[in-house]
């Protein structure tokens, strides 16, 4: 029988049992909407550790002052104060293709307008830091080297801190707070970034000089951290390379492994992140496969059903002619069609899912062309592999007994 | 020239040879279409082996049109499904229109029955919910030929006007009476020019009326030169044929021809007029 009437004779008979045929195929609904939702939510999740990681530059590179551990305490990473201002100026200096660096001092302040106050997150940096980091403005504009220089008392705040203690934007700009009682006043506000991929709201932070912050808050000579971007286009690898040797020198460290700093990319600071919720996602898509294959079976089972009851239906077709592989073919086609259209469905309900997901929670959920085609195609496998066992009995029920059948 | 028109010429050209009166037993002097030599069907998967066909020697030849007679275990159902491609002997030799059968393969048998054999049951055996027109073309759906769909509908459509009821070829099974399903079968029969119609107990679910009509619609076909062979174990449906072969135990017990033969144009005329079918 030609291929094209065989796939409307098992439209057919898919079409006349439209009850069954859907509760079937509900298996294989069921599986791929959950293999493809669930690989969107995990894909989700890793996305925006990713979006934040470019948020924060995908050319960044990190150097961490080294841990201390004197009589045997070890303190965290930057706590032993090794980098100075003096590295920062060496690595702009000296590694080619750096395009913007700066020293980086943090510590956790309170500041006050008013009778309101907030605790918050303070960074000294320098004037190349917006640069480095991509930030851009809502209201104002960053300071300038010449600030830094002045030991200005000029601040930029992020988009939580206008709200919490100006109720907008465009009420903090000009205005004057107080850090631990130095006046500084606000020349800019941050547009807003959202939680970084360690889960702090990146915009609950004050950012005033590093002079400003090293002398006239915090007190310390050295700094924790260095940051600085390269130029776009160019690989990380050489200057990671370059930063590491210089400072080595600088610090007259001989062996690489006695380093008192570290450097490292914002990709591998990414990569350890995402590791997780790679995870999550290949076993979030593991276990929905299984319920594809349950599914699978679901469609077996009826395809034995659907061959006993029609028996005498394969007795006619095979007296009239039909071969064993006729008969076969109807019956595989059968199953396909039914766990095509199942994976159909399925990945259709796998975007009202999604929807559904964005529009009641916060979590993100990403639907990519791989898992909707892997699913998909795993829908077909599964009727095939599910459909043959069926189909070949039906193909080798003997005719005389059939047309007996009643 | 008849085994030529059984087989290349449409239907309709059958029929106006079989109007124009044309003498069909000259078929009887063509070759055999079915040669049986000490053919046995033994089935030996119980303890002690049961014979169903004993060594049967039987030739039909070209335009004949025989009936089949036998109690229950006399064995006239197994030969039929032998002789229907169904089965396969376990011994002998069973040739069909110059083709040994008993060793062919199943897809092999599947293609001789699609091509040489038209089948009518006694439960007519339509596929339910499938219109009488798609029925038809059924067995031109398993045939591989070039034929294209516009081709198989119009003969089809043909084929059940021959058979009278080209009006219905839109109904499923469901919607004709016991009469109109049987003769849609017998269209699905003729379909792809079979050189040999079986029927098996075909009248057996029909009352009276239908009965002689639908032998008659077989004595025409016959009329036409199709070969027939019609197993039933009714002595007047027998009658309608020109030779009848009695079985028992599984052997052939009689083999003669029709002395008074019935005529179904005959036999309808008198029965009385009580209900038109």
């Amino acid at each position: 029988m030609r291929f094209f009437t065989t796939l409307f004779t098992a439209f057919r008979a898919l079409r006349r049992n439209k009850m069954r045929s859907l509760l079937t195929a509900l298996g294989i609904i069921i599986g791929v909407a959950a293999v493809i939702a669930m690989v969107g939510i995990g894909n989700g999740a890793k996305k925006q550790v990713e979006d934040q990681v470019a948020s924060m530059g995908d050319n960044v590179i990190m150097v961490f002052s080294g841990s201390s551990s004197r009589g045997g305490m070890h303190g965290g990473s930057g706590s032993a104060g090794t980098l100075t201002i003096d590295d920062a100026n060496a690595i702009a200096r000296e590694v080619p293709t750096v395009e913007a660096v700066t020293p980086e001092v943090e510590g956790s302040t309170r500041i006050s307008y008013g009778n309101q106050n907030w605790s918050t997150r303070l960074n000294g940096v320098s004037a190349d830091y917006f640069k480095v980091r991509s930030w851009t403005f809502s209201q104002g504009t960053p300071f300038e080297e010449r600030d830094v220089s002045a030991v200005a008392k000029v601040a930029l705040i992020g988009r939580t801190v206008s709200t919490q203690l100006f109720g907008s934007d465009e009420e903090a700009l000009g205005k004057t707070v107080r850090i631990k009682h130095v006046p500084f006043t606000i020349i800019g506000v941050l547009g807003p970034k959202g939680a970084s991929f360690f889960g702090r709201d990146q915009d609950d932070t004050i950012v005033i000089p590093y002079t400003s912050a090293m002398k006239r808050l915090l007190g310390i000579k050295t700094i924790p951290r260095i940051t600085l971007s390269v130029e776009r286009g160019k690989s990380l690898a050489p200057v990671q390379q370059q930063i590491t040797e210089l400072l080595l020198q600088r610090h007259n460290i001989a062996n690489e492994r006695d380093a008192d700093f570290s450097v490292r990319t914002q990709e591998e600071m990414a990569r350890m992140a995402t590791a997780t919720s790679s995870i999550m996602t290949t076993l979030l898509g593991f276990v929905a496969s299984i319920s594809l294959i349950v599914g699978g079976i679901g469609i077996m089972n009826i395809m034995l059903v659907s061959v006993t009851e029609r028996t005498r239906e394969i007795g006619i077709r095979l007296a009239i002619g039909a071969r064993g592989s006729d008969i076969l073919l109807q019956f595989l086609i059968e199953a396909i069609t039914l766990s095509l259209l199942g994976g159909m469905i399925g990945v259709a309900l796998a975007f009202g899912v999604a929807e559904l997901v964005r529009e009641f929670t916060e979590m993100p959920v990403l639907i990519t062309a791989g898992p909707v085609m892997y699913s998909f195609g795993f829908s077909a496998a599964v009727g095939i592999l599910f459909g043959f066992y069926p189909a070949r009995k039906a193909a080798s029920v003997d005719p005389i007994e059939a047309l007996r059948y009643e | 020239m008849w085994p030529q028109i059984n087989r290349v010429a449409s239907i309709f050209f059958i029929h106006s040879l079989a109007r124009a009166g044309i003498p069909p037993y000259l078929g009887a002097l063509m070759s055999s279409i079915i040669h049986l030599d000490q053919l046995e069907k033994v089935y030996r998967s119980a303890e002690e082996p049961v014979y169903a066909v004993r060594s049967v020697t039987l030739d039909i030849q070209q335009g004949e049109f025989v009936a089949i007679m036998g109690t229950s275990g006399s064995g006239k159902s197994t030969l039929m499904n032998i002789l229907g491609c169904l089965d396969r002997p376990t011994g002998g030799s069973y040739q069909l229109d110059g083709v040994e059968v008993s060793s062919l393969s199943r897809n092999q048998l599947s293609d001789l029955r699609n091509r040489k054999i038209g089948f009518i049951f006694q439960n007519f055996n339509l596929l339910s919910r499938t219109t009488a027109l798609e029925n038809v073309e059924l067995p031109m759906l398993y045939r591989r030929s070039a034929m294209s769909r516009r081709e198989q509908r119009d003969k089809a459509m043909k084929m059940l006007d021959l058979v009278g009821i080209g009006k219905r070829a839109y109904h499923t099974p469901n919607q004709l009476s016991g009469g109109q399903q049987q003769r849609v079968a017998i269209a699905r029969a003729l379909i792809n020019d079979p050189v040999l119609l079986l029927a098996d107990e075909s009248t057996g679910n029909l009352d009276t009326r239908t009965s002689i009509e639908i032998l008659g619609i077989f004595q025409r076909l016959n009329d036409a030169g199709i070969t027939i062979v019609m197993v039933t174990h009714e002595n007047d449906v027998a009658q309608y044929a020109r030779r009848i072969i009695v079985m028992r135990d599984g052997r052939i017990r009689s083999d003669t021809p029709v002395t008074q033969r019935l005529n179904a144009e005959e036999e309808l005329k008198n029965l009385p007029a009580v209900d038109a079918a």
